[in-house]
């Protein structure tokens, strides 16, 4: 179990927030002018590395904020932890 | 036949406590301290259980957690009996009764042990390459392997003991209190750290604390006296909290670890009441020192699997610790110096020695001179090939090794014996260390892995490190530990150390014999009966993965987990494929290290405690008037009222009937309720929902339908406008805390610019529904003040009154169909308003009535339920709802997808209704939907998502998906059931008043 530290309330259980996958996916601002090759790049198409991988967490049972975690998925060692619309703080 | 083997007493048994228990029936005595597996080896009893697969007798082999045959069934046929318990864990008590396992009729007569004889049949992958044909006859086999499998019985009745849960916080955490970790607790405690120290057993020291030779000095002192005075002092430290027999069991990532700490496990039955028997503890540890020590190596050779045959460190332990003997002719075979530590305690406890077999040619060693001065009889360059003996080893064969070690030369001697002890050198414990995270590397010059890459912020220390001798240990620990807690110094830098020992060993993972492999029944993993021949057919069948060869012959999958014989199935295929071992890996080590009962994993949360449940404001009425309750995600709902010993299916159709004819009242508290508000919250609407909100005026409700961003329908509910900028927003029950996240995930992350704000207030409303033709005069009963006519409080429209001095929103809504109101208040007026109603419907029947009556009335009406008639492949197109979904917005959730190549074609599963030929026939909920019943196979047109008897239409009803369903109006389709097949029409999903003049009847 990991410990996370939210950017709002600081380090806590793993149990307290929700994975919510892949950060940094923007939702097409123009839905409609989208072939259904482009809308289903945004709607299915994840990465799944082995490595350092940018995430969204929710601080569920905490104070609700969605925030962006950089986790290294081989160790699941947390780099680095940053707000929404915040631009990630390592490459 | 039972001898007393009991020599001189070590400090450890406490001789003037004698304890009486039972072993397969028969009463034998030991001492307090003894565990079972001492109790019994002075009792001259080797032959404890039968092997897995083949039933061969098999003897206690270790004095520990590592301990492959020697599990016993405890307290057999009563509420406490527990399988698999390693007899040389648990600690003897009064009245302790233990059975073999895995035997029948008994362990000295065991029908099984055909398999034995059989076993040139029963090769590796038997099962998997005998039953396979025909597929068909599985469930036939499936019986009798499944009843001839299994290591012992599980429990029947319910487990009468507690069981908690501990958090636990520390700086340190050291896991081992060997020689190592008790260092380490002392220097970790002394710097003022908080430090936790645990050890599986129930005394500290380790090995070393019944080590009292002159050949192991420590400061002048033999080793064992100096750790003895070492914990003496650590137990006075404040900082250091020390638990016993407590074992880890997981090391996971962030240093939380998972041990077990067992409380009541050694006391007589009597004394157990009312206390805890196993705690789980939970650390979190900013710092571990792992100090689990090492695991003897056995030696692979013929038939080396015999009761009697023992790793030579249990012997050892045996003697010097519980003052055992394990044999009257003992024989030491060995590869390495621990075996002469072994004899020189038994020459001292004045215990015979028959002889010992040294597969090294040339040692210059003290302890073997010392031995030899003893006249014991040293065969150097040496390897046992066979043993005889079915119950109890009485012979060895032993032939000389070639230079190579390859092969046997010469001819064979055979020796007597009763007791063999086996030493193949020491395995590190790394378990933990690789299931935290940690990487391994390979010492070629002894054949160990050893810790190399830390995930977190932790160290090895001590012989689970690969400091495998006394002086390494000492040298080193001190020095490991400065740097890890970043110390100048410490207490033990200038610790003297003398050791007699040698290091040089001769490895050799498979000992060469006078017969071919196939006759040889050289064995591995003791537990599974995995052989050496098992593995290198595995290799000839072309098996090269490591984890793939441990599935196939089971090696390393028993309840001891391999901890004995892996390092030598990985040497033998490591040979046999010309691989490097550091380049084959081991295995994956998984939690735990050794097994935790179900009972300490799930602590207190048993019984009412399994699963927190929720109770509306109004659940006590429902009890006092004998509902039946449902589980609605962890909602106790009211399912049905019986009346009058009515079945559910009689209570169901009388409340639906009522609710029609009359007045049915619903507690509808458990609807997801979320507050919005927010000068953007009409236009946050729009884009979560399919259908339009900016026109809504203040006062009315509406119905909306959420979709997932794939088109899918996720959610729906009625959405009234309280005000301007506020909404109150209803959910189903089972999605309420879903939509939260998701219009939050929304909110948060895709449009932070809209000044929304949203509050879960579920539990802050009761809601209280009535309906039927007579609700309006129920309800101006109840608030007479409330002008209930349809100009002033049309259909989907809500308004603010007060009910005596209790605030209220009441909203004309319906999910039956019929005329309705629905009641919110705050919570803890629910009750009260719930029996005003009661009270003002006494007259029109007013009949309250359960989720299972709201489910029919609705499926009557046609209305979906989301999670029942849908499953997240279905659009509001597939629900033929196409009137919901806006043409005029730009956007909204899911809308892109609706148009996809997938979502619009025709042949999706449609909602549709389904009436069956015969009216009285109600079709089963999931039964499949055909077309043509005789084409193979069958194609599946889709199946009942809702089917009841409807008491209103007199009728069965259903709703189904089909494919293409919307252009099969009037279509006869097929149900096939086990016994018949059904016919049905396709027709519309509403079945009941089409035209909706209910409503507003």
């Amino acid at each position: 179990m990991f410990i996370i530290k939210c950017p709002f309330c600081g380090e806590r259980e793993q149990s307290e927030f929700k994975a919510g996958g892949e950060a940094h996916i923007i939702r097409p601002k123009q839905p409609t002018e989208l072939s259904d090759d482009q809308w289903a790049e945004y709607l299915f198409m994840r990465k799944n590395i082995k490595g350092i991988q940018f995430e969204r967490w929710n601080h569920v049972h905490g104070c609700r904020k969605w925030f962006n975690v950089v986790r290294d998925t081989s160790n699941d060692e947390i780099k680095a932890v940053y707000k929404m619309g915040e631009k990630p703080p390592v490459q | 036949m039972t001898k007393n083997l009991r020599v001189k007493i070590g400090k450890t048994i406490d001789e003037t406590y004698r304890i009486s228990f039972k072993f397969n029936g028969s009463t034998y005595y030991g001492f307090k301290g003894d565990t079972l597996a001492s109790a019994l080896l002075a009792n001259n009893i080797h032959l404890v259980g039968r092997s897995f697969k083949y039933h061969r007798p098999r003897g206690i082999m270790t004095a520990g957690s590592e301990e492959p045959n020697a599990i016993v069934q405890l307290h057999d046929n009563s509420s406490r009996t527990e399988p698999n318990v390693r007899a040389t864990e648990i600690e003897i008590y009064e009245d302790l009764e233990a059975s073999s396992q895995n035997c029948w009729p008994s362990v000295n007569f065991d029908v099984g042990g055909i398999n034995n004889i059989l076993s040139p049949l029963l090769p590796a992958g038997f099962y998997y390459k005998t039953f396979m044909w025909p597929a068909s006859f599985w469930e036939k086999y499936e019986y009798f392997i499944r009843r001839s499998a299994g290591l012992g019985k599980s429990p029947t009745k319910p487990d009468p003991d507690i069981y908690e849960h501990e958090y636990i916080h520390c700086d340190v955490l050291i896991i081992g209190a060997g020689i190592s970790g008790i260092i380490a607790a002392k220097i970790a405690a002394k710097k003022g750290l908080k430090t936790l120290l645990v050890d599986e057993k129930p005394n500290l020291g380790g090995s070393t604390i019944y080590q009292n030779s002159d050949h192991f000095k420590i400061n002048n002192q033999n080793s064992g006296s100096w750790l003895e005075k070492e914990i003496n002092e650590i137990k006075k430290l404040k900082n250091l909290e020390i638990r016993t027999r407590t074992s880890v069991a997981a090391y996971h990532g962030y240093n939380f670890l998972l041990a077990r700490e067992n409380l009541t496990d050694h006391l007589p039955i009597d004394q157990r009441k009312d206390k805890t028997r196993h705690k789980l503890l939970k650390i979190r540890a900013n710092k571990v020192i792992t100090a689990t020590g090492s695991i003897e190596r056995p030696m692979i050779f013929d038939n080396n699997d015999r009761p009697g045959i023992l790793l030579s460190s249990a012997i050892k332990k045996y003697a010097d610790y519980f003052g055992v003997a394990c044999g009257e002719k003992n024989i030491l075979f060995t590869n390495n110096d621990s075996a002469y530590e072994t004899a020189i305690s038994l020459i001292q406890k004045g215990i015979n020695i028959e002889a010992i077999i040294d597969n090294r040619e040339e040692i210059n060693s003290k302890l073997i001179y010392e031995v030899e001065k003893s006249n014991i009889k040293v065969f150097k360059g040496f390897t046992i090939v066979n043993t005889n003996g079915y119950k109890r080893i009485n012979k060895v064969s032993l032939m000389k090794l070639s230079k190579d070690g390859q092969k046997v030369i010469g001819s064979k001697i055979n020796l007597s014996c009763d007791c063999l002890g086996i030493s193949g050198g020491w395995t590190p414990a790394v378990h933990l260390f690789t299931q935290s995270g940690g990487k391994l590397k390979f010492r070629e010059k002894d054949q160990v892995f050893i810790p190399n890459k830390y995930s977190s912020d932790q160290i090895s220390i001590g012989s689970c490190n690969g400091d495998l001798t006394l002086e390494d240990i000492i040298k080193n620990t001190p020095k490991y530990l400065r740097e890890f807690l970043n110390l100048k110094k410490t207490d033990y830098d200038n610790t003297e150390v003398f050791s007699s020992e040698n290091q040089s060993k001769r490895n050799i993972w498979l000992l060469p014999s006078d017969k071919i492999l196939g006759k040889t029944k050289s064995f591995v993993d003791y537990q599974n009966d995995a052989t050496a021949k098992d593995i290198k057919l595995a290799l000839r069948e072309g098996f090269r993965s490591i984890e793939h060869v441990k599935r196939y012959t089971t090696t390393g999958m028993g309840t001891d987990q391999g901890k004995l014989g892996n390092m030598h199935a990985l040497g033998i295929i490591s040979e046999t494929a010309g691989a490097k071992m550091g380049e084959l890996g081991t295995t994956t080590f998984r939690p735990p290290y050794t097994p935790l009962t179900f009972g300490t994993i799930v602590g207190r949360n048993v019984g009412e405690y399994f699963d927190a449940f929720r109770k509306t404001p109004i659940h006590d009425w429902h009890v006092d008037n004998k509902a039946d309750f449902e589980n609605v995600g962890q909602w106790k709902r009211a399912w049905y009222y019986p009346k009058d010993n009515e079945d559910m299916n009689q209570a169901v159709q009388r409340e639906s009937k009522a609710a029609r004819e009359s007045a049915g009242i619903l507690d509808a508290s458990t609807l997801g309720k979320i507050d919005i508000q927010g000068t953007d919250a009409s236009e946050f609407l729009n884009r979560v929902y399919t259908n339009a909100w900016s026109k809504l005026a203040i006062g009315k409700c509406r119905y909306g339908l959420m979709l997932n961003e794939d088109g899918m329908v996720y959610d729906d509910g009625v959405t009234t406008r309280l005000g301007e900028n506020h909404y109150i927003m209803t959910t189903t029950t089972g999605g309420a805390a879903n939509v939260m996240g998701k219009l939050e995930d929304y909110l948060q992350t895709e449009w932070p610019e809209l000044d929304v704000y949203l509050t879960s207030v579920t539990d802050h409303y009761a809601t209280v529904s009535v309906c039927g033709p007579n609700s309006k005069k129920i309800i101006s009963k109840v608030i007479p003040n409330l002008d209930l006519t349809d100009e002033n409080f049309p259909h989907m429209s809500f308004k603010n009154v007060n009910i005596g001095k209790i605030n209220c929103r009441v909203m004309r809504i319906s999910f039956t169909g019929e005329h309705s109101y629905e009641i919110n208040v705050q919570a803890n007026y629910g009750k009260s308003v719930w029996e005003k109603c009661m009270q003002a419907g006494k007259d029109y029947n007013i009949t309250p009535y359960g989720t299972e009556a709201m489910h029919l009335l609705r499926a009557e009406k046609g209305f979906i339920i989301v999670g029942q008639d849908t499953d997240a492949t279905m659009t509001p197109i597939d629900l033929q709802m196409n009137w919901i979904v806006s043409k005029k917005k730009y956007d909204f959730i899911g809308k892109r997808s609706l148009y996809r190549s997938d979502t619009s074609r025709e042949d999706r599963k449609q909602l549709v209704g389904l009436l069956t030929d015969n009216p009285d026939e109600v079709l089963e909920e999931g039964a499949q939907i055909v077309a043509n019943v005789n084409k193979s196979p069958i194609e599946m047109l889709g199946h009942v998502t809702s089917s009841y008897y409807s008491p209103n239409l007199k009728k069965s009803i259903a709703l189904g998906v089909v494919k293409g369903g919307k252009n099969m109006m009037g279509q006869k389709l097929i149900i096939p059931m086990e016994k018949k097949n059904i016919n049905v029409t396709v027709s519309d999903p509403v079945f009941l008043d089409k035209e909706n003049k209910r409503l507003n009847a």
